[in-house]
């Protein structure tokens, strides 16, 4: 675990992304560091493509990753992981939630979803740590809560106590769905590599 | 601390640079130097004010460090600068400013229809005296240049600042103007910041240049601005030391020729000051290192340079016009090779050029889209990046939302055969397939003009071939003028009105047509079809999107009718917080009833997929030989707009009450 690194957020509109790069970056500015995170508003919405960028370390500049640096991806959809290769390097780590969203080309049955898109990621030379983020959230009581089951994963690779995620959590979240994300979370710190 | 004092403070710095010449310093400490100085008189500040700042639900201590957005942080700063009237029209990448400083206490936030009637507003509001922010996306300054360009002349009262977020990359717009050309030729002082710390600061600063030299002051965001989060320190509150009434001043307000003529004299010499200010403000730094590589930058290109070469010389403009010519040569002078770096037109880099500096700018760096440190690098160095290559996938476009009115109409409008000139808002996603229903957009109202002369052009020839449409927003924007040229000039173009309710694409900002305020609070709600029948259109109909038979039939109706027409197709959207509280019962595949026709699948909506099946499951499934799959809804997706379920036609789709 390093003391600087960045991180890429990517899915697809709706899933919560946004909020799973805020509660990490309170995170990571609770355990000290300077932070810096971008996002895209607007169009990015709907349904789209949507990714964050977040950079930490004892000093950040540049709030944008650029190709090749992103030393995590969390990729919250299979294919937006693989369209995301070009910000991985050989030692990324990439956290890949399985459950499949249809572009709408596959679900208007014009194109089909790549099959084999999972294999493509891991025959490159990445650390791919995969899970099915949305059972998960399901089996914690809350499917919407697919975002924080992944903060949960990608808070075992970050240089932050626990403790320090469950305030976050315990801060950002209002007490109506307090219990199920932190349920969540634990459950996402439990997913070992696979 | 009032606009006094911060002379003051400015003033002080300044000794304290000329002193820091005088005694043989760099740059590079004279940096320190003034930054210590404003810590120390930052300190005092701290002290001498027991500052709380408020703002509805949110109470901070002055002391601690927030996490905020470049928006979130201009209207700190807007707060902080005491202004008194903000008006803005909501525009992606500048959108947050105007809704975060709503709901600070003491300051007069609206939304305005449109860009210019914003900036005539915060005019109005300098000119009795009080501090007034203007904000808007890139091409909104384009509505806005009118009076822009006047207002550079009259000058100001209370300070006046328009906030300008450009959109490098097209994130959300539709081109990518590079508008530090507007300071150049509106003549007016530009301030671009590198973070969002500093944006809250330069906001400030810029009411203080605004009052200091009787001028509007352009603040220039971009989107790795406006969308960047990071650490902001909340300050004191400041204060103009104009006083708010009104004063007639026929000489400097008027601007007919004679009095223009005067102002313009004035202007000149305003920017010759500006100049000689942007020589030793602060917020021109130089910072100095290895002096093999110098860099001549601002704003987000500035943060790229840092991280791609921490070890070369910078010098960072925080003003980008006026240029600090001296500043500029002495760098130039002190290092061996000099790069201009800036995202989308060459502007530092001609006028560098212009000063007979010899220098490096889009000779490699890219002058379209946005940079990245990687950009930065391999431009200069050669050096490439380590990623992986891309893979070919299914693109994943933005679409409309499941339930989303734009569709019916949409739907329906395909079947009508006809150019569709379309407009600026969430149904241009009208353009994809399948509904693929949109053939011409270019800015906020020009459907609406545009479909005037392709009548003009082809006549009779034209007649039933060509309709506009155009959102409830865009339609108060910019689209009502072309409608009256529609009556006057007697054309008989159709006209759709697409009214959800709220300016959606930007996400749900009320405006004149909502019958709520930038707060939330009642307002007169305009009435479409009572304005388009006084503006002369006697054939007005308002069609309920979601009945698509109905609203194909009227369509055809109304498009063919050789008078004008309005239609408009009202249904609120979906993500309006009371249609999001309403229930929703939504619709389900009867699997056994779909014969596969697809029929359903021409909506595009996101709740509906297909789902294929082989022959042998077929069999199982009971499918006749040729059918291939079925489509399947999303129960967890579907709001229940019935969309879907008036085209097919075999019984497949029913609603989940009756399951």
């Amino acid at each position: 675990m390093s003391e600087k690194g960045n991180i890429l957020f990517c899915g697809v509109g709706g899933q919560g992304i946004l909020l799973a790069s805020e509660v990490t970056a309170y995170s990571l500015l609770a355990a000290g560091m300077d932070v810096r995170k971008s996002e895209v508003h607007g169009m990015a919405q709907r349904g789209g493509s949507v990714t964050a960028h977040l950079r930490y370390g004892s000093k950040v500049y540049s709030p944008l990753i650029s190709p090749g640096e992103a030393d995590i991806v969390v990729a919250f959809e299979v294919l937006e992981a693989a369209r995301y290769l070009p910000y991985m390097h050989a030692k990324s780590t990439a956290i890949v939630n399985t459950h499949k969203i249809y572009p709408p080309a596959v679900a208007t049955g014009k194109m089909t979803y790549p099959e084999n898109v999972l294999d493509e990621i891991k025959s490159r030379d990445i650390n791919v740590k995969t899970l099915d983020a949305f059972e998960i959230a399901r089996s914690v009581g809350e499917i919407r809560a697919v975002n924080i089951v992944m903060v949960g994963v990608l808070s075992t690779h970050l240089p932050v106590e626990e403790q320090v995620f469950l305030e976050v959590l315990y801060e950002r979240i209002p007490q109506k769905f307090r219990d199920v994300n932190i349920k969540a979370f634990q459950a996402g710190r439990k997913v070992t590599a696979a | 601390m009032g606009g006094r004092q911060e002379v003051q403070l400015f003033t002080l710095i300044n000794e304290q640079k000329k002193l820091a010449h005088c005694r043989g310093f760099g740059y590079f400490h004279l940096v320190i130097l003034i930054n210590a100085e404003v810590l120390m008189k930052s300190c005092h500040l701290v002290s001498s004010f027991f500052m709380i700042h408020r703002r509805k639900n949110v109470t901070t201590k002055r002391n601690e460090k927030l996490w905020l957005s470049g928006n979130e942080a201009l209207a700190l700063g807007a707060y902080e600068a005491g202004v008194k009237v903000a008006s803005g029209y909501p525009g992606t990448p500048s959108t947050e400013i105007m809704e975060n400083l709503s709901k600070y206490e003491g300051v007069y936030t609206e939304w305005a229809p449109n860009e210019k009637v914003g900036l005539e507003v915060a005019l109005g509001a300098s000119f009795v005296g009080v501090r007034a922010l203007a904000t808007m996306k890139h091409v909104g300054m384009n509505v806005a240049a009118d009076p822009l360009f006047t207002s550079a002349y009259t000058g100001i009262r209370g300070g006046l600042v328009i906030i300008n977020a450009d959109d490098p990359e097209m994130h959300s717009s539709q081109n990518e103007q590079d508008n530090r050309n507007y300071a150049f030729a509106a003549k007016l002082p530009m301030l671009e910041p590198c973070d969002p710390a500093e944006a809250k600061e330069f906001l400030k600063t810029a009411y203080w240049i605004s009052e200091g030299y009787d001028t509007p002051v352009i603040v220039r965001t971009t989107t790795r601005i406006a969308h960047v989060k990071g650490q902001v320190m909340p300050g004191g509150k400041t204060a103009s030391s104009v006083k708010p009434e009104i004063v007639k001043d026929a000489a400097k307000f008027v601007m007919l020729p004679a009095n223009a003529r005067n102002r313009r004299k004035f202007v000149t010499e305003r920017m010759k000051k500006l100049a000689e200010f942007a020589e030793t403000f602060p917020e021109n730094r130089i910072e100095w290192r290895d002096g093999t590589r110098g860099f001549i930058t601002s704003g987000i290109s500035y943060l790229y340079v840092k991280e791609a070469f921490p070890e070369a010389s910078v010098l960072k403009l925080g003003m980008v016009w006026p240029l600090p010519e001296k500043m500029i040569r002495s760098f130039a002078a002190q290092v061996d090779e000099l790069f201009i770096v800036e995202e989308l037109d060459p502007f530092l880099e001609l006028h560098i050029k212009a000063m007979g500096i010899r220098c490096h700018g889009k000779d490699l760096i890219p002058a379209e889209g946005e940079l990245n440190p990687a950009i930065v690098r391999k431009a200069i160095t050669g050096e490439e990046s380590a990623g992986f290559a891309p893979v070919v996938l299914p693109p994943r476009p933005p679409n409309m939302c499941p339930g989303c009115p734009h569709r019916g109409l949409f739907y329906a409008l395909s079947k009508q055969k006809v150019f569709v000139a379309g407009d600026i808002g969430c149904y241009t996603l009208g353009f994809l397939p399948p509904l693929s229903s949109m053939d011409s957009c270019v800015c906020m109202g020009a459907g609406v003009s545009a479909v005037h002369g392709m009548a003009k052009a082809l006549g009779e020839e034209g007649m039933g071939r060509e309709v506009a449409v155009i959102g409830d927003s865009t339609f108060v924007h910019s689209g009502i003028t072309g409608l009256i040229n529609i009556v006057y000039n007697d054309s008989y173009s159709t006209v759709i009105i697409l009214d959800n309710r709220i300016t959606a694409m930007t996400g749900q900002q009320p405006n004149p047509a909502s019958g709520t305020n930038i707060k939330g609070e009642p307002a007169q709600m305009l009435n479409f079809e009572k304005l388009c029948k006084a503006i002369g259109v006697k054939h007005v109909i308002t069609v309920n999107p979601h009945k698509i038979n109905e609203t194909k039939k009227i369509l055809k109706e109304e498009i063919n009718r050789p008078e004008p027409s309005v239609v408009i197709s009202c249904s609120p959207c979906v993500l309006i917080p009371s249609e999001k509280k309403r229930v929703k019962i939504p619709y389900w595949t009867k699997r056994e009833n779909c014969t596969g026709c697809m029929a359903c699948l021409g909506l595009g909506c996101p709740a509906i997929h297909w789902v294929p099946v082989s022959p042998e499951e077929g069999v199982k499934l009971g499918f006749k030989e040729k059918q291939k799959g079925h489509s399947e809804i999303s129960i967890e997706l579907c709001n229940g707009c019935g969309q879907c379920a008036e085209l097919c036609k075999f019984d497949a789709i029913g609603k989940e009450e009756g399951r």
